[in-house]
């Protein structure tokens, strides 16, 4: 079924074969791994790659067992063979106590493992130190201060600035990044001839990402480490991988070098995945008659957005300085066109976003848009009434389609919502409407009578848009609208976005992380770095050829799909943010 | 850290001074004043009491004059150690509630300190054995615990202790040491009656703790940060003692402030039905027949007690939490 | 407009198909009703409470006799005190089995040692009963007229004790039946009490956030604070002595639900505050929606369960209060009958030695309480049928 790639047997480091591990028994038990095997080889990174539910996690976790209950292995065997001078003894892990001495011996020692989401991963209520030092002390022979000692120097080794303070930090004292990158020393603690990845850089950004991933790289090269990585990012992939697994439902459909699964991939889903990768990575609105006119609908003019600091009442908290959210933000969209915001988080895009519907007020600047019947209106300055009169032209669309839905109300009484409280149809004729507004988004008319839950991810985003259209508006805000969405369903909302522009006269603000999303979609791109857009131009030069250094190192660390053209390697770094977050 | 003690000891200030305020108007609730009572009682034996003399003791103390002067001399007099007089006693308030509200703060903190001994390793022991036969008995006796009133546990226990091992649990000391000056006989004989109270306050207050150190440690068992620590190659009785259980103390520590009102208020009315020395008969009594300066003095009392407890509840929290301590 | 994007529709039609079934049209009541049937333990305490309120409603028609008057029996001078319960035998096996209820009369004797009085069988007396007696008249539902009581001695003037008799010779099993009205209903109209205070605090603390809910959670806090019990006794002990009980009913009512609407009004806020933030609240802002509109409309249905949940949770502490209160003798107080005002019989310790079955109407407090209890943990596990 699977083939195996043709190594001596010394190379390799790790021999999973047949792994079972079910939650639950009989048959009911869910088959979480279902008789995977592959091999790690010395030195080399094997990426295992899969959408959510597909097993991966719980493969990688199988190796340690440290499955949650009721997770058991419940076959296979897991050969470790350590090499070096102990000789070619090898162990099967799956054979020891799943709280024996012999697998906590190894775990942390021998395997190492980093983690998703470094904030909740890391104790919030002990040190840095205390915990990297725990690592040090379980495995080796050393007192305290030789373990401070040496907790400094990996927190050096993993870049972290001022490793002698930072040291006796709290997780919630780190950024994102530097979590991570504290993880990392964790795991390198005691010298691990294996080191396990699961999704370490999913909850980062791309830049961030892109430093903690040549990070790995590095330190794999330097200690000598095999590097087992999990992830879903297919371009995450292509940077790093030097083998790789491509699991779906519990089962590993197909196992290789990374050539050979990306340049000549047999296997029908895996080509999938990558396909839709690719496809965000060219412009379909490009491909389409340009609906762009010279006639300005938005102008917005040095828009702030100042959060006030905390002012003390009795001393009872810190006082904190005010929080620039948006500053002196300017820009124009004209009508036909797509204006796209990118930025990484903290970036203020959302803001922006929130600030032009008048979700938030203005603390500074003007919006000025021109109504259908050409009248211009400051929504900055907007009473309730004026809004209301907006807020028919102007409709958002939401990142979660989960949360954007109440969940109380059926399909037909949130679509039909706008339609009722504005006046514009009820009864048989609100049906009428509702109906026509599902087809336009591709879904039947029994859906009216349902409820929110009976609906997946894309479906829901899909009757969101719905809801959006029902008042026939001339703009759409859509805040990270596709981020919620496997991969797979991205392309297909841009498209449905892109065909409904074409038939019914609408501009589009589309606000994303997501670089690719923003070149498939938009004819204009706006770049926003702390507050401030440090960058406006046409996509394909945003994304070809940018000028911003930030704009720069933002596009340099989007992953490729091509593991032949590693390009994070050659990377930008914009220096005035070193280590991928704030130093603490 | 100190000065945030100090900033939370401030903010007490004006709570003190709501709770005064509210006892205060509590104890002038009643339509009448003790004078009133004090005639009926006198004319229910026969004995004449005319206008002028309810007058005069009126003036006397001071119960003639305007209801913020008498607060105000009221609360002057709590700041200088003066509780005022307590009509039915003929004594200072101070000199009747001394032993009483010690009694009570024993018995309130004995209390807290059984509760957690308790509540933490059988908590620590439903979470860890979610599920197990020891896990369902401790479960169904928490919700006993919870669901029956103190008063009920307490006449329960009297009926059979009298019944079937022909002991009286009424009290807090025997009869030869009740009006004794201190010594250590007299601690030892408190010790010896004080447990029966204790174990009855205890029960509901020992049920719920379980169920939110249950919950907490549920909540925080399968926490990412717990598969770090397992897959660093702890052991598994040493992470759990430093990681989950640690963190999920920080929500039991705080339970005190919530603890302590409901142990001070079960506690008056359990040594009402027990007979304790302690507050709640006093004050029961004191509250029928009007003798607002001795019922104020409790009141005021008790609720300070709470109030202090949520204050030794919040600077423990800072202590053990980083995150709230570095918020600060 | 359907031939636009064709394989996108076709993915969401291949889906769709997948639907058919009826969950995908459930309302949150029923999601919320599948979930709480699967709680066992919820489920038969719903049963429970159900039938005790069934009882406080239909009490005249349960209660074999009026709880006000001190039995005697045809014949007897005087009414039997503290004298102990009857077991009910179903059948009469003198002839045969034959279903025919019946309790065997007991005859009062004198312990010659003791010199203490006994109660012992007397197996050839027999007082049969049956099903719709006669008994005391009434009105059912306090509309028709009537004197059938669903059980009850099958010749006017027979009396038996079910739970025995307290000391003025009451049958104890009518003024349980008769107390659990009082006891009830206060817990339930003491809810709606805290509940019109805990909305109303609770949702314009949640609801407009900045001043007003600073102040509404210091006064939260100072009240969770006060001990209860001293604070509601200085309360009570301020009520007039000479009032009517139905006065003083309203007022102890009054007095318990001025500290329970505390926990109410955090639950409000708490969920209005996150509730604010939800993205389909903005979105219903955004669709043109009133403020009223989207309070009720959108926000409303959401805290319904929440609130229904906290409410059932709040009936067992209203319930205790009103006990340990009339058990103090500051509550409600004879000649009203409510089992605290019942538990005062059991204060005093030879009372209890003598007829320990004057516990009963404790039995009652602690069935009702826990049986809401656990109904009000599986609503609160139910409220959000949206989770996981």
């Amino acid at each position: 079924m699977v083939d195996n790639v043709n190594t001596s047997s010394s190379d390799i480091i790790l021999d999973v074969r047949n792994l079972k591990t079910y939650f639950g028994t009989g048959e009911k038990a869910v088959r979480a791994v279902d008789d995977v095997s592959f091999q790690m080889q010395r030195g080399k990174t094997l990426c295992i790659v899969g959408e959510s539910g597909s097993g991966k996690t719980v493969a990688a976790r199988s190796i340690l067992q440290i499955v949650d209950p009721p997770g058991r292995i419940m076959g296979g065997q897991l050969l470790y063979n350590a090499g070096g001078e102990a000789g070619n003894a090898t162990v099967d892990l799956a054979k020891l106590h799943p709280r024996g001495k012999e697998i906590r011996d190894i775990r942390g020692h021998d395997i190492a493992m980093i983690f998703q989401e470094p904030m909740t991963s890391l104790s919030p209520i002990h040190t840095i130190g205390n915990q990297i030092c725990e690592a040090i002390l379980l495995h080796q022979n050393v007192d305290k201060a030789e373990a401070r000692a040496r907790a400094i120097e990996l927190l050096r080794r993993v870049e972290i600035p001022n490793p002698g303070v930072a040291i006796d930090k709290y997780t919630f004292e780190y950024s994102g990044g530097m979590r991570q990158r504290a993880m990392i020393a964790m795991a390198l603690a005691c010298n691990p001839k294996i080191l396990i990845a699961d999704e370490p850089t999913t909850a980062l950004d791309v830049t961030t990402q892109a430093e903690i991933l040549a990070l790995i790289k590095e330190l794999q090269i330097s200690y000598g480490m095999a590097v087992l990585f999990i992830t879903h990012d297919m371009g995450v992939v292509a940077e790093i991988a030097d083998e790789i697994g491509v699991m779906l439902n519990g089962k590993l459909l197909e196992f290789g070098p990374a050539e050979q699964i990306f340049y000549s991939s047999q296997n029908e889903y895996t080509g999938r995945l990558i396909d839709s990768v690719r496809k965000l990575e060219t412009s379909a609105r490009r491909a389409r008659k340009s609906t762009v006119s010279d006639r300005k609908l938005l102008e917005v003019r040095g828009v702030s957005k100042i959060y006030p600091g905390r002012k003390t009442f009795l001393g009872s908290s810190k006082a904190s300085a005010p929080f620039k959210a948006l500053d002196n933000v300017s820009i124009d969209l004209y009508e036909g066109e797509n204006l796209g915001i990118v930025g990484e988080s903290g970036s203020g895009k959302t803001t922006l976003g929130n600030c032009l519907i008048r979700v938030l007020s203005l603390t500074d600047g003007e919006v000025l848009y021109r109504m259908g019947d050409g009248q211009i209106v400051d929504l900055a300055k907007s009473n309730k009434h004026d809004l209301r009169a907006v807020h028919r032209e102007v409709r958002m669309v939401f990142q979660d389609p989960f949360a954007s839905l109440n969940p109380r109300m059926t399909i037909g009484q949130i679509v039909g919502e706008p339609l009722l409280v504005n006046g514009v149809a009820k009864g048989i004729e609100l049906r009428n409407r509702v109906a026509d507004l599902l087809a336009t988004v591709g879904m039947p008319p029994a859906a009216m009578e349902r409820y929110p839950h009976a609906f997946s991810g894309g479906q829901r985003q899909r009757i969101g848009i719905a809801r959006a259209l029902a008042l026939n508006p001339r703009l759409i805000i859509a805040d990270e609208a596709t981020s919620a969405l496997d991969v797979t369903l991205r392309s297909q909302i841009l498209d449905l976005l892109l065909d409904l522009q074409d038939k019914l006269n609408l501009s589009f603000i589309l606000i994303s992380h997501d670089i690719g999303v923003i070149r498939y979609f938009c004819d204009r791109v706006a770049v926003m770095y702390k507050g401030q857009i440090v960058e406006t131009g046409l996509a394909d030069k945003i994304c070809g050829a940018p000028e911003h250094p930030y704009t720069k190192a933002l596009i340099s660390a989007v992953p490729g799909t091509h593991p032949r053209d590693k390009r994070i390697v050659n990377r930008h770094r914009y220096t005035l943010d070193p280590a991928g977050g704030k130093a603490a | 850290m100190l000065s945030y003690i100090f900033r939370r000891l401030l903010s007490a200030i004006p709570f003190l001074f709501m709770v005064s305020l509210t006892v205060f108007i509590l104890i002038q609730l009643p339509p009448g004043d003790f004078v009133d009572s004090w005639a009926a009682a006198q004319s229910a034996s026969g004995e004449v009491v005319d206008m002028a003399m309810m007058a005069d003791m009126r003036h006397r103390y001071g119960l003639d004059q305007n209801i913020l002067v008498q607060y105000f001399h009221w609360i002057v007099g709590i700041m200088q150690g003066d509780f005022g007089y307590s009509f039915e006693w003929n004594s200072p308030v101070s000199a009747l509630i001394g032993e009483r509200m010690n009694l009570t703060l024993i018995l309130s903190v004995g209390t807290l300190f059984l509760t957690w001994g308790l509540a933490l390793p059988i908590g620590i022991y439903s979470a860890v054995k979610r599920y197990s036969i020891g896990d369902y008995v401790f479960t169904f006796f928490g919700f006993i615990g919870l669901a029956v009133p103190h008063f009920l546990i307490a006449l329960v226990l009297m009926y059979i202790s009298v019944k079937f091992w022909s002991l009286d649990v009424t009290g807090l000391f025997s009869d030869e040491y009740s009006n004794a000056a201190w010594s250590w006989g007299r601690l030892n004989d408190l010790l010896h009656h004080l447990w029966i109270p204790t174990l009855i306050l205890g029960l509901g207050a020992t049920a719920s703790l379980i169920r939110i150190m249950r919950a907490n440690l549920i909540d925080q068992l399968y926490m990412p940060y717990v598969v770090t620590a397992r897959a660093k190659g702890l052991s598994e009785v040493r992470l759990l003692m430093k990681y989950p259980v640690r963190i999920a103390l920080n929500p039991f520590v705080s339970t005190i402030g919530m603890m302590l009102p409901q142990l001070v208020s079960g506690g008056v009315i359990l040594s009402i039905v027990l007979n304790l020395p302690t507050a709640g008969p006093l004050l029961y009594r004191a509250l029928l027949s009007q003798d607002i300066y001795l019922s104020g003095a409790f009141l005021l009392l008790l609720s300070m007690l709470t109030v202090v407890g949520t204050l030794i509840s919040d600077v423990l929290l800072v202590i053990l939490d980083p995150r709230i301590r570095l918020e600060q | 407009m359907s031939e636009l994007n064709t394989p996108a529709a076709a993915a969401v039609q291949v889906n769709m198909a997948n639907l058919r079934g009826g969950i995908e049209y459930a309302s949150q009541w029923t999601l919320m009703w599948l979930r709480f049937k699967k709680h066992k333990v919820a489920l038969v305490s719903m049963y429970i409470v159900l039938a005790l309120y069934m009882t406080a409603v239909f009490s005249e028609f349960l209660a074999p006799f009026d709880p006000e008057i001190a039995l005697r029996a045809e014949g007897e001078y005087k009414a039997k005190a503290y004298h102990p319960p009857q077991g009910i035998h179903l059948f009469d096996t003198t002839h045969g089995i034959r279903f025919s209820p019946y309790v065997e009369v007991l005859k009062e004797k004198v312990d010659p040692e003791t010199l203490r009085k006994l109660y012992v069988s007397d197996a050839d007396r027999k007082i049969p009963l049956s099903f719709f007696a006669h008994g005391f008249s009434y009105k059912f539902l306090g509309l028709v007229k009537t004197d059938i009581h669903l059980f009850g001695p099958q010749k006017k003037g027979d009396v038996f004790y079910l739970f025995g008799s307290d000391r003025n010779g009451r049958d104890m099993f009518s003024r349980v039946i008769y107390g659990g009205r009082f006891t009830l209903s206060l817990g339930l109209i003491g809810v709606m009490m805290s509940v019109v205070f805990g909305i109303f605090l609770g949702g314009i603390s949640g609801y407009y956030g900045g001043k007003i809910d600073w102040v509404v959670q210091r006064l939260v806090e100072f009240i969770i604070s006060l001990p209860t019990i001293p604070i509601w006794l200085a309360m009570a002990a301020a009520l007039p002595k000479n009032w009517p009980p139905q006065y003083r009913y309203m007022a102890v009512t009054l007095i318990i639900s001025l500290i329970g609407w505390t926990q109410l009004a955090r639950v409000v806020r708490g969920r209005l505050m996150s509730m604010r933030g939800e993205v389909f609240v903005v979105a219903a802002h955004l669709d043109g929606c009133s403020e009223w509109r989207v309070i009720f409309r959108h926000m409303l249905p959401s805290l319904a369960s929440h609130i229904i949940a906290a409410v059932t949770l709040s009936i067992p502490l209203m319930i205790v209060a009103e006990t340990s209160l009339s058990f103090l003798g500051l509550g409600l107080q004879p000649p009203a009958i409510s089992w605290g005002v019942l538990l005062t019989e059991a204060q005093n310790i030879r009372s209890i030695a003598v007829a320990p079955w004057l516990f009963i109407p404790g039995g009652a407090v602690v069935i009702a309480v826990l049986a809401l209890n656990f109904m009000g943990d599986g609503l609160r596990d139910a409220a959000d049928p949206y989770s996981h």
